[in-house]
């Protein structure tokens, strides 16, 4: 396409000289500007190589599996990405969780329950030229919540290609209720987002991403309890919340020779106006072994200091209260290994991998207790993923 | 008249300068030498529904969210 608008400028510019000139050279710049403009025409028919490729078509069905702390979630899960168009590519997702779920938050204070979300997403993708435009939709359907979201997302890239510039947002509107009084509130988030990925040398390339998030409405949760002065009371949120995440990730090939093997390392800081900050670290290690395999491992770590307005047992009376242990100050550990099986082509057209994914994590809380044994609460958890995929 | 003229010898200075700044580096890894960039091994994101999971169990029970280039959607708390 460059070549394209090249080689009409060019003409442009060529028959704009010859139009100062007499009549006859004017009669054969028109002559030209016919031969360029089918030359252009059969450079654009045939050059259909854009500088920003298109996502591949690619279909994956997964079963995915999660075990801990009471809580056991799985189901199975699709996505599908066709192009259907030189520079357009559509996706489309669904995704089941059956959660059966007996956590601490639920067998203190409540009875165990069972309940199915199902998740449905559609995406387009459009290519000109060096940008990519995303559109996607998201709805999230479960018994007691319910979550659509609209997103839109443009990256450039510029330098060479050496650099990729993007910018996102999103907008979510939720519906919230409980079992027992059906819908009885809403929730907004927006999301902004940028980011950069940068390539640094013929091995190593990086990224920096940073996003904003605002959220109002009802952002507690309904069958949750606090404690104030060993008394088990309703939560009290605050109903707005603003977000900041920024992720540094660098991904290298360190193989020797012929043999392909990638170190990646990825941080991100958060934080936000109820005084929580997070530090999430991750590092992994992928190589091939032989031509049909691919082996990864990582490790990840995540530490986070409490909202303002948590309480294991409040001992004061304050407009927030919440015991809710995603908000307290705790750390979790993950270790993690993947492999991939490359089966080949089938039916000639479609490139299939199987791959199988396992982690391990632990929760170690500091200031959240189990109120039957009055320790302090920890858990482990398991979680699988096993999932064919398949290019064409 | 002399210190305008100051001024604008000043301004013309400055824009050369930032004309100068627009010089800047050039692309110094060449198209032809990112094939072991183009591995996949090297992409950020090789799996989206397996990365769309896992974000969504640490969402629902980590602090911490977003700059993931993963999007996610709906509750499925406690």
């Amino acid at each position: 396409m460059v070549a394209t608008s090249g080689s009409s400028v060019w003409m442009r510019r060529l028959r704009r000289a010859l139009a100062r000139r007499p009549h006859h050279l004017m009669r054969a710049g028109r002559a030209l500007g016919v031969v360029g403009g089918v030359m252009a025409a059969g450079v654009s028919t045939v050059g259909t190589a854009y500088a920003v490729d298109l996502p591949e078509d690619r279909a994956d069905a997964m079963y995915h599996f999660y075990d801990g702390g009471g809580t056991r979630a799985d189901g199975p899960a699709l996505l599908i990405r066709k192009k259907v168009a030189d520079r357009l590519s559509i996706s489309g997702s669904y995704f089941i969780d059956s959660v059966s779920n007996a956590s601490i938050d639920v067998v203190t204070t409540a009875s165990p329950y069972k309940e199915k979300r199902t998740e449905y997403s559609l995406g387009a993708d459009y290519v000109y030229r060096d940008a990519q435009v995303s559109l996607s939709g998201t709805t999230s359907d479960e018994p007691d919540y319910k979550a659509n979201s609209v997103s839109l997302d443009v990256s450039q890239e510029v330098f060479g290609g050496m650099t990729t510039i993007s910018l996102g947002a999103s907008r979510g509107a939720d519906h919230v209720g409980s079992r027992y009084e059906g819908m009885f509130d809403r929730a907004q988030h927006w999301r902004y987002r940028f980011g950069v990925t940068q390539i640094l040398t013929p091995r190593w390339l990086m990224s920096a991403n940073l996003e904003a998030i605002s959220d109002n409405g009802y952002l507690g949760n309904p069958y949750r309890v606090a404690q104030v002065f060993g008394t088990l009371v309703q939560e009290r949120y605050p109903r707005t919340r603003s977000s900041r995440a920024l992720k540094l990730r660098a991904v290298g090939d360190i193989g020797q020779g012929e043999q392909r093997a990638a170190l990646r390392a990825e941080y991100r800081y958060f934080w936000d106006n109820w005084e929580i900050k997070a530090h999430t670290l991750e590092v992994g290690y992928t190589r091939y072994f032989g031509a049909e395999w691919l082996g990864e491992a990582f490790v990840r770590y995540n530490t986070q200091k409490q909202a303002l307005f948590y309480s294991d047992n409040a001992q004061s009376e304050t407009r927030y209260v919440s015991r809710n242990k995603q908000l307290s100050d705790f750390n979790d550990v993950g270790i993690g290994a993947k492999a991939t099986y490359s089966a080949g082509k089938v039916a000639d057209k479609f490139d299939v991998k199987w791959n199988a994914q396992y982690q391990f994590m632990r929760f170690r809380y500091k200031n959240f207790t189990d109120i039957r044994t009055h320790s302090l609460y920890s858990f482990d958890a398991n979680i699988l993923e096993l999932f064919v995929s398949a290019t064409f | 008249m002399g210190s305008q003229r100051r001024a604008l010898a000043a301004v013309v200075l400055g824009l050369a300068s930032l004309l100068a700044g627009c010089a800047g580096p050039e692309p110094w890894v060449k198209p032809y030498e990112r094939e072991r960039l183009a591995d996949p091994i090297m992409r950020l994101s090789r799996d989206a529904l397996a990365d769309k999971h896992r974000e969504h169990i640490y969402d629902v029970r980590e602090s911490g969210r977003g700059a993931t280039g993963v999007q996610g959607g709906g509750c499925g708390c406690n």
